[in-house]
């Protein structure tokens, strides 16, 4: 009878896409509310200043002004905008509105008016003096003796060292490091330059806050974590959880910048102030700057080797900077380490790590989540040495990467901002990504021939291999509900928030599988946390881990009470009961069969029964997908242009749920990691201010520019997954860089440790590697 | 405020409408309740906006609600026909081509433009197309392979 799963690992199609390409009324923005107000922030003109007078009498009798907020109007809450776990390992070093800014972009008022021309006309009326302080944008010079403290308020809390702009700091070791260099036989070192990428998710965010007829606020908003925004907007606004209710609807894209809690809190207290809805949206320009970026990190890879290629020792030093606030600052630096150095099986490793404040934008959650930088210096390094030794780089992975059976004792040392748990790994596919991935590429060949040396065009090839985590190890949960319907059909409400990358359908096909049930039986509610049970949100790679977890717990559950019921009505052993293709049945006696649906009015109009339960679900683990990466390109060594010919990746995210979705997955990780790679950086004037806040000038990847993608699926059993499910959104964006680095270093001998690889810098080696030939890369 | 009048028919269906004459059309459209005409930069660099101007594809956010009097437009409300998806649309679905669905209105529309004038397109006239789409999610190979797929059902 049972002939493999019916809906998990089948190519359904998106149970929300017909709103998405009707353009249906799905997203934030998309209602009209009576009365609504356009909410509008004055960001700072200057990278550190005092307010010494603010005065907003002129922008109050501006008609059609309704209320204007400064720090003197409002709670002085210290919290972070970091949408974590409470409680948030994160600096509470955040006010709602300060008498300090700290970036250009910081908050200096808020207005609300009946339009955005009055709101915005409103904002140049205000009057304020400041104060300018020196401001430090540089993050070398952050602990520098003198610098400026960014942080000198005494309310703030968590600061490693606020007197020093060190927001966090990391020391974690396995083994003894120096040791394992002493055991050496060769020592590999060098520095590493990660920048400032921007999620440049289509959606800006957008928020809009209203009283409910009974007075509590309501916030619609495009966030990833509706729970914890709604934990916080009660904390800063001094009102009880009860009465905030956070809806999110269809999200135009998030990667990370929704994992922060940006506009709930002043349209919160907008509304508060007005009694009136608020909208308050950036524009794209301040999308730029006042939202949230990648963390830029200086790195210092150091790795000893035995002679055979066998890794003994890694030691990673990191500086990074956090911008002007400690969102995520000590946990994506802390995943720099933990989820990068373990790729290998060295048994000594050391961490260390200085998060600096600066008077720059803030930098945040972003896929890949402190990986993609760390992963670009490993990977870029560890090539260094497989050439150095003369061994094939994929040879060189196989021999080192982690396997089947290990366990990663770093992770136990760098939890979320604390101690966290050993990692087992109990499935692994990256030996098969590595074949298939080389393959996909033609590796071999384009290796050991000798690449293409079409005059000044020249062609290589490189590699690179990756991992993440499934939701985080002991903290991460979710809950589900499950309700049944006259017609056996179920409401199924999840906290987990979908973001556009297809969580309401893989956990709508977990439900009906286990259910038995076809998909159109399963009508998904998510992220409303008046309606749905609780969820820490879309991070972490965690949704169909964790949220899948407690989505299949709760149908178990209820599946478990469809069959006892029917074992009554049929008269025979729940135990003999089957549940599939919407019908109850008994496989060993023919004639016993019932539609669920006739279960379903039974219950109701019969028992007098509503057949419904939940369940909540975490892991104490987070076991990690893998990716390999392989890259060819071609560099024109008269520009320095580097053009991506094809990059192929091979992911293990254990069982995919949707294989199709799961490829959309990769697709758009690894265009984002080009982009990392190549093209965008958000870049600052010497004085912090933005010098490319717009699409124009930042450069994503369009449609023309892509190079072929070949995307492969590597199945893998995951014990702790439901239906053997890890994840995948994350992983795939690690590669990209260090593959293309690598493939830039096969094609013209050159290596580039700085991103983004820009043709300036290309060329610029090039030159140099002219000037100097034969004088190659350092070996200690 | 003083207010226009404006002869427009959108999805096929004629109207006045009035309208502020500094009124941008994107605002207008999505004032309307056409609110599958996305805004995502307002400055026309990423196509979120698109509506078919007279059959061409067109930034919504870059056009003076007066320029467009007497035009015919279609936004992406106007796309399935009753309760039937356009081959396009559905392409779409099947493919896995939509993700957080912001960018999928106006390379809907995009599309079908191409198509109206080139049912065969080939992989780089589809990507010429798309070329005025910025999506964060897909990579494009889906949308791509979507709209070719289209060409080889009709």
């Amino acid at each position: 009878m049972n002939n493999g799963p019916s809906v998990v690992t089948h190519n359904v199609r998106k149970v929300d896409g017909r709103k998405l390409v009707t353009g249906g009324a799905a997203f934030t923005d998309d209602i009209h509310l009576p009365g609504v107000l356009y909410g509008k922030i004055l960001a700072s003109p200057h990278a550190h200043a005092r307010i010494k007078r603010i005065d907003a009498r002129k922008a109050r009798e501006l008609e059609g002004v309704h209320a204007i907020l400064t720090y003197k109007d409002v709670p002085r809450v210290p919290h972070t905008t970091a949408g974590q776990a409470w409680p948030e390992p994160s600096p509470y070093d955040t006010y709602l509105l300060d008498s300090k800014v700290r970036f250009v972009g910081d908050r200096v008022a808020a207005v609300a008016a009946e339009s955005r021309a009055i709101a915005e006309r409103a904002l140049k009326l205000i009057e304020v003096e400041f104060e300018i302080l020196p401001a430090v944008i540089n993050m070398e010079q952050a602990m520098a003796p003198g610098a400026p403290v960014i942080h000198d308020e005494p309310e703030s809390t968590k600061i490693y060292d606020a007197s020093r702009n060190i927001a966090a700091h990391i020391l974690r070791e396995i083994g003894n490091v120096d040791e394992g260099f002493r055991q050496a036989d060769f020592i590999f070192e060098h520095e590493y330059r990660t920048h400032r990428q921007q999620h440049a998710m289509l959606e800006p965010h957008v928020t809009i806050s209203w009283l409910d007829p009974d007075g509590r606020l309501v916030i619609r908003s495009s966030t990833q974590v509706p729970y914890h925004c709604r934990r916080q907007v009660a904390m800063i606004l001094q009102i009880p959880v009860s009465r905030v209710h956070v809806i999110k609807p269809r999200i135009g894209g998030g990667f990370g910048g929704k994992q922060e809690m940006l506009l709930e809190d002043i349209s919160g207290a907008l509304a508060l102030a007005t009694r009136r809805p608020v909208k308050m949206e950036y524009t794209r320009e301040e999308e730029c700057y006042m939202a949230r970026s990648r963390h830029p990190q200086i790195l210092r890879m150091k790795m000893g080797v035995k002679r055979d290629g066998t890794i003994l020792a890694s030691h990673m030093k990191v500086l990074a900077t956090t911008g002007a606030y400690g969102s995520h600052a000590n946990t994506v630096q802390g995943n720099t380490g933990s989820k990068v150095l373990p790729l290998y099986r060295a048994p000594h490793m050391r961490f260390e790590c200085d998060v600096v404040y600066t008077n720059a934008p803030v930098a945040g959650a972003f896929r890949g989540y402190g990986c993609p930088q760390g992963f670009f210096a490993q990977e870029t390094l560890v090539d260094e040495i497989a050439h150095k030794l003369g061994i094939d780089p994929v040879e060189f992975h196989r021999k080192n990467v982690i396997r089947l059976g290990d366990v990663d004792r770093l992770s136990a040392q760098l939890g979320e901002g604390r101690e966290g748990l050993p990692r087992v790994i109990r499935s692994c596919g990256l030996p098969e990504c590595l074949d298939r991935a080389a393959k996909a590429i033609d590796w071999t060949r384009k290796r050991t021939a000798l690449p293409e040396r079409n005059g000044h065009i020249k062609h290589g090839v490189g590699m690179s291999c990756s991992m993440q985590g499934s939701g985080i190890a002991g903290i991460d949960w979710a809950s589900a509900f499950l309700k049944m319907n006259e017609d056996g059909s179920f409401y199924l409400q999840v906290g987990a928030s979908d973001v556009g990358a297809g969580a309401d359908t893989v956990l709508s096909q977990i439900a009906a599988e286990t259910l038995g049930v076809t998909l159109d039986r399963v009508i998904i509610t998510s992220g409303d946390t008046d309606i749905t049970p609780f969820d820490v949100g879309a991070y972490a790679s965690s949704t169909t881990i964790i949220s899948g977890g407690a989505v299949k717990k709760a149908a178990e559950k209820v599946r478990a009470q469809v069959l006892d019921l029917a074992a009554r009505m049929l008269d025979v052993p729940a135990a003999d009961l089957d549940c599939a293709n919407n019908e109850v049945f008994s496989p060993r006696r023919p004639g016993k069969r019932l539609s669920i649906a006739d279960v379903a009015m039974f219950a109701m109009y019969k028992e007098k029964l509503q057949i419904m339960d939940g369940a909540s679900h975490f892991n104490t683990d987070s076991p990690p997908p893998f990716c390999a990466t392989f890259a060819e390109v071609e560099v024109d060594t008269q520009t320095g242009q580097v053009r991506v010919l094809h990059l192929a990746t091979a992911v293990d995210p254990g069982v995919a749920i949707n294989p199709m979705q799961a490829e959309g997955q990769v697709e758009g990780a690894v265009t984002q990691g080009m982009g990392f790679a190549l093209t965008e950086e958000l870049l600052l004037d010497e004085a912090g201010r933005p010098r490319n806040a717009n699409f124009l000038d930042y450069k994503i990847f369009s449609a023309k520019d892509m190079p072929k993608l070949t995307t492969i699926l590597v199945t893998t059993e995951e014990p702790l997954g439901p239906y053997g499910a890890k994840s995948i959104s994350e992983v795939p964006i690690n590669g990209p860089a260090p593959a293309i680095a690598n493939a830039i270093y096969h094609a013209t001998g050159v290596r580039i440790r700085k991103l983004p690889m820009r043709p300036e810098d290309i060329l610029r080696a090039l030159h140099d590697k002219q000037m100097q030939p034969g004088e190659e890369a350092v070996l200690v | 405020m003083k207010t226009m009048e404006l002869r427009l028919t959108v999805n096929r269906q004629a109207r006045l409408w009035n309208v502020a004459p500094g009124e941008i059309l994107l605002n207008v459209l999505r004032r309307e309740g056409y609110f599958g005409v996305k805004r995502g930069c307002e400055t026309g660099e990423c196509g979120a906006c698109t509506v078919l101007f007279n059959g061409k594809p067109i930034n919504s956010c870059l056009m003076f609600a007066a320029q467009a009097e007497g035009a015919e437009i279609l936004t992406i409300e106007g796309m399935a026909q009753d309760e039937h998806l356009h081959e396009i649309q559905e392409a779409f679905l099947d493919h896995g081509a939509v993700q957080c669905g912001f960018c999928t209105p106006g390379m809907i529309l995009s599309a079908k433009a191409l198509l109206d004038k080139n049912p065969h397109p080939t992989e780089a006239e589809v990507r010429e197309a798309l070329a005025g789409h910025l999506c964060r999610c897909t990579g494009y190979l889906k949308p791509v392979q979507a709209v070719l797929a289209v060409e080889v059902k009709s």
